[in-house]
């Protein structure tokens, strides 16, 4: 880990004391193997404690954390044979919304997600996951390809939400954000939706019209960020913890309201601290969830979509 | 003091007052602040006669103008648990609510009326802006599948007029899922053959924009309508840039290919019944 967030500080101090014992063990300068036993028990247990209780507003934190796995880790791993496509075919291509063709465990499918890039280059080509039209429509646009062959669609969400801009505006990103969402509620493939981070609002959703929606452990999903949700409601951003709270954003409050279908663990730490370990859950959440859908006929599997959108906040709470 | 007498009580009694509104009453036109006669205004459509200014207009006069004789029937809506996440910013919202509804005399921001129009049949579900800047949460999500449904029903045109701010924000989660709602119930009436027309009113913005209103087969727009996704006062605080003059509004969307005509208030119930009667004549 190089980027620590500010309620990891004595997590980090852990980790980073370890690692250099673990350097000197290597080194073969002393035994110290009891010591490094010791300091990674404590490490450890620190982070159980401190991530079963995460706050709303450090879960904010953590599906934010810059080494959490991208859209692009989870095509490296997940997909074989991928064929990246670009393009919206009207204006541009708008790489905040990456995906293409491939194998999910042998299944031909059609994968897709935001990728929020990983340096600053790779941030500023990627628009750091922020879609202009230009992205929702090349997602409609594999999405009716999806459609055509009959391949089920991946998606991962990753975004802080549409990209704000006089370009964006100019161009429809209202229009193009609904012909998305139109789309998805077309298709007779099944869509599976897996929040990997931040799920920001009408960027978000263009991408989780989906017949399964699951979320990581510490991901987050909400119609606005805390931050301007703070500056609205209560006239100041410095109030994004208290937003974070109240809009109950979290992946344990949205499977409680039948927002999302399922949660998928994160290892120890978080997603950011062994990224193979949630890639592989990942992997195996979604093969469940896709298999029974697979049987399915396409029309069945469009009206399953819809029901289930339909029912939403109808019953169950309160 | 209980808030009921503190808050709620000065605000009906500002209510009784507002109802007793004499008709020679004067209105200032808040574009060109001329004097406008109350009766003169309402003969026009809360259009300003000296600049052509749309002001909002009452909803019920609204559906008056539209349909034929001023003739049209309420659709009951269903009920909706209120305030799913029970929020509070610096106000409770269940009690922002009451007020709103002690205000408006209505549910919530949505009003949804059958009728005909030129003797076809429609259903308008129509937004309310007074009632928390028309917000779109699960109520108005549930008026528009409503609406849909009821359109399908009696083979008629549904026609949404909105004019939001967007979602409604103390409904978080669930204000985000009326987006995709609003849209199963657009693919319903297109999937039954029915036309479904778009009013876009001052504003339509952010998800109300992003989801059932930019997918017309028809749009309308209202002028000087601001139309978009991201408001202004976000963008200029993200971008910090100066926007371009007439930025958003009705033209922009017309000259950007986003919707098909900018009409004045007083012709559009025409120009209505002129396109139902493309669309619907049976020939
Ligand atoms: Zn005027």
């Amino acid at each position: 880990m190089t980027v620590t967030l500010d309620f990891e500080k004595s997590i980090g101090e852990l980790e980073s004391k370890l690692a250099e014992l673990r350097h000197m063990a290597s080194t073969g300068e002393m035994d110290i193997a009891s010591e490094v036993k010791r300091l990674q028990d404590k490490t450890e247990k620190l982070l159980a404690k401190t991530y079963k209780t995460l706050t709303p507003w450090q879960k904010v934190q953590v599906a934010r954390h810059p080494e959490r796995p991208h859209t692009g880790n989870y095509i490296d791993a997940l997909i074989t044979d991928f064929t990246p496509l670009a393009g919206d075919r009207t204006f541009a291509e708008d790489a905040a919304i990456v995906g293409g063709l491939g194998r999910f465990r042998g299944q031909p499918v059609v994968v897709m997600g935001h990728e929020k890039g990983r340096d600053t280059d790779l941030r500023i080509k990627h628009n750091f996951g922020m879609p202009r039209p230009e992205g929702y429509r090349k997602a409609a646009r594999l999405m009716q390809l999806a459609d055509r062959f009959k391949l089920p669609v991946i998606t991962f969400v990753d975004t802080a939400g549409a990209h704000p801009g006089i370009d964006a505006e100019e161009r429809g990103q209202s229009e193009a954000l609904a012909r998305c969402l139109e789309i998805s509620a077309a298709v007779n493939v099944p869509i599976l939706t897996t929040i990997i981070g931040e799920g920001g609002s009408g960027g978000a959703i263009a991408l989780a019209f989906a017949n399964v929606v699951m979320m990581l452990e510490h991901s987050i999903y909400s119609v606005i960020s805390p931050e301007g949700c703070a500056s609205i409601l209560w006239r100041t951003r410095d109030k994004k913890e208290e937003a974070a709270i109240a809009q109950k954003l979290t992946a344990q409050d949205l499977k409680q309201f039948g927002i999302i279908d399922r949660i998928i663990p994160e290892p120890l730490g978080g997603a950011q601290r062994s990224p193979a370990t949630i890639i592989q859950s990942v992997g195996d959440a979604l093969e469940k969830a896709l298999k029974p859908l697979l049987s399915l006929d396409g029309k069945v599997v469009r009206s399953q979509r819809r029901a289930k959108f339909l029912a939403m906040g109808r019953s169950g709470l309160a | 003091m209980s808030w009921f007498t503190t808050f709620v009580r000065p605000r009906i009694n500002a209510l009784m007052r507002k109802q007793e509104i004499p008709d020679d009453l004067w209105h200032k036109c808040s574009s060109c602040e001329q004097m406008i006669y109350h009766k003169d205004l309402v003969s026009h459509q809360y259009v300003c006669r000296h600049c052509g200014h749309h002001m909002r207009i009452p909803l019920k006069m609204r559906f008056e103008t539209l349909f034929d004789a001023g003739s049209y029937t309420r659709v009951p809506l269903p009920k909706v648990l209120l305030d799913p996440l029970k929020f509070k910013d610096s106000k409770k919202y269940a009690d922002r609510l009451k007020v709103a509804r002690l205000e408006t005399k209505e549910e919530d921001a949505i009003l949804v009326a059958e009728g005909y129009m030129g003797g076809y049949p429609v259903v308008l579900a129509a937004f309310d802006f007074s009632f928390i800047g028309g917000s779109m949460g699960m109520a108005v999500g549930e008026g528009l599948v409503r609406a849909a449904e009821r359109a399908c029903e009696l083979k008629s045109a549904y026609i949404t007029l909105p004019s939001s701010g967007g979602a409604r924000m103390q409904e978080g989660i669930f204000s985000l899922m009326q987006m995709p709602r609003s849209v199963i119930a657009v693919e319903q009436v297109k999937e039954a053959g029915l036309p479904y027309i778009t009013i876009l009113v001052n504003p339509t913005m952010g998800g109300v924009a992003a989801s059932f209103a930019m997918l017309g087969d028809i749009a309308i727009a209202e002028p000087g309508a601001i139309i978009g996704f991201t408001g202004a006062r976000v963008l200029q605080e993200t971008i910090r840039q100066e926007l371009p003059p007439g930025f958003q509004e009705a033209n922009f969307q017309l000259a950007h290919g986003m919707v098909d005509m900018v009409t004045p208030r007083e012709d559009i119930r025409q120009k209505l019944i002129d396109i139902l009667g493309v669309l619907m004549s049976k020939k």
